[in-house]
């Protein structure tokens, strides 16, 4: 033990808390994403939605990426949150969730679905080999930037032609809306 | 040097205090400039110069009860008021003030500001709807739709700057318009881009400061004469307080945020002494600018204020972002 470990007490250490402040993170997606699908208004659904967006953002921070943390903050809660919001707004004012009758197998379906997702999740991630130890690249904004124009050109522009066709549907819909 | 607990805790309670004393400060600073504009004293009773009233103020708002409106949704309602605040004091761990005074600089610094600085709306939005009454959810969605219309040129224009810096690292922002003012972005011919239309970025993000920290004349989400008071109606005590700190904290970051990318930051004019009086200077000179915009404009419309910002500082910012990658590809 060198003396400047001995000069500053465990306390005043940061090294044991990020283990603490790892397990906040996980539990703040995890309450925001209950809070998301069990809550009865629906702006608490949307509050929940936030929660959760800021815990997945801070387990990015974690994983040594801070530039997708930010975006994940930019994008998912100031623009995707407040766009769900403006939706919740210009509805009708609905109060309660509307729960109609379901089906004796709705319960015992859904809860075969979660369990095999959970199940092939838990498989995958046993089973993979993480390249923990192999550091890919400093997760700075340049090479994100180089990776995505280049060996990832073809998913990006899958993703760009995704949103065209969430426009292009936005578009059709209230189109058809003023019609009426 | 190594990060401790305690440099931890000594940096939050510093930008804790800096934004906090900020914001009681420009209270009284506001109050007595709007008393200047319009010829009258201000407050001037309560310690020399009235400088005793922003404390007093301070003890009266924590002294009332906090009411809560019957059908409000209260853990929103509770929660609003404090989201208000939490983004505008992360901001500031980030904030280099000079070269050495900077809680955490980061390399996606810009990033992060306009992260948090957009958390801001959903405060207003929470705020207008849990408080269950008609004027605070009117105004909660003008506040809103204004702040996402204005966030737009005002990310473009940020952009326009971190390609001609090509880094979004504040401090390295800072250090490549550090040479002497004209090496600050705000001008366009030494400095890093040879773009002419610098300066209209500048007035463009300066606009959307202000409309994002709804000041005058963008302060639609509270105009008194239509909407009561605006999201915080039904605030009182604390809740009402902690508002009124958020918007004076947020004006405090927007003006740090435009002395970094435009102003050379902590860099002197003349290249005497750089140092963090220089980055205070500039900050408090924009601070009034801003307090005596809000006192000589009168308010827009809702309508001026939304075609403002889609249908000329969106296209113009659009094409001054296009212009300066032409030449910084040409150059």
């Amino acid at each position: 033990m060198n003396p400047s470990t001995l000069a500053s007490p465990a306390f005043f250490s940061v090294d044991g808390l990020v283990g603490v402040v790892f397990l906040i993170m996980v539990a703040i997606t995890i309450v925001g994403g209950l809070i998301a699908c069990n809550s009865e208004r629906l702006v608490r659904s949307v509050a929940g939605l936030v929660v959760c967006f800021i815990g997945v953002a801070g387990l990015y921070f974690f994983l040594n990426s801070p530039f997708v943390a930010m975006m994940q903050i930019l994008i998912y809660v100031g623009a995707v949150a407040v766009t769900i919001s403006f939706a919740i707004m210009l509805a009708a004012p609905e109060e309660k969730k509307k729960i109609g009758p379901s089906s004796i197998l709705a319960g015992p379906l859904g809860f075969a679905t979660a369990a095999l997702l959970a199940g092939g999740f838990a498989v995958l991630a046993l089973r993979t080999e993480w390249p923990i130890l192999k550091k890919l690249n400093d997760g700075s904004m340049k090479n994100i930037g180089l990776q995505l124009l280049t060996d990832y050109s073809m998913v990006f522009e899958l993703v760009s032609i995704v949103l065209l066709v969430a426009i292009l549907g936005a578009l059709v819909i209230a189109r058809q809306g003023r019609e009426n | 040097m190594r990060l401790t607990l305690l440099n931890v805790i000594v940096a939050v309670v510093l930008a804790i205090a800096f934004a906090a004393l900020n914001a009681a400060y420009l209270v009284w600073a506001e109050r007595r400039g709007a008393a200047r504009i319009q010829r009258r004293p201000g407050p001037n009773i309560n310690g020399p110069f009235g400088l005793l009233q922003p404390p007093l103020d301070g003890i009266k708002l924590m002294a009332k009860q906090l009411t809560i409106p019957g059908g409000a949704d209260k853990i929103m309602f509770i929660t609003a008021p404090v989201l208000a605040m939490f983004p505008a004091i992360m901001s500031f761990v980030t904030i280099p003030f000079s070269d050495t005074i900077v809680a955490k600089n980061m390399s996606v610094g810009v990033l992060m500001i306009f992260a948090f600085a957009s958390m801001g709306s959903m405060s207003l939005l929470f705020a207008g709807w849990s408080s269950r009454n008609k004027y605070s959810m009117m105004s909660s969605v003008r506040a809103v739709s204004q702040a996402v219309a204005y966030e737009i040129p005002m990310l473009i224009t940020t952009i326009t700057v971190v390609m001609i810096a090509g880094s979004t690292d504040l401090m390295e922002i800072v250090h490549q318009q550090s040479r002497s003012i004209l090496h600050w972005n705000i001008f366009p011919l030494l400095g890093n881009s040879h773009n002419l239309l610098m300066p209209f970025s500048f007035l463009i993000f300066f606009i959307c400061t202000l409309a994002e920290t709804n000041r005058a004349p963008f302060d639609l989400g509270e105009a008194e004469s239509e909407l009561v008071a605006g999201f915080h109606t039904e605030y009182g005590s604390m809740g009402f307080g902690l508002f009124f700190m958020g918007e004076y904290a947020n004006i405090v970051i927007g003006s740090c945020m435009t002395t970094i990318l435009f102003l050379g930051g902590w860099s002197c004019p003349f290249g005497l002494f750089p140092g963090v009086w220089w980055f205070i200077l500039k900050l408090y000179l924009l601070i009034a600018t801003f307090i005596w915009i809000r006192w000589t404009f009168p308010r827009t419309t809702i309508y001026g204020l939304l075609n403002l910002s889609w249908k000329i500082l969106i296209p113009l910012s659009l094409f001054n972002l296009l212009f300066t990658a032409g030449l910084i590809k040409v150059f």
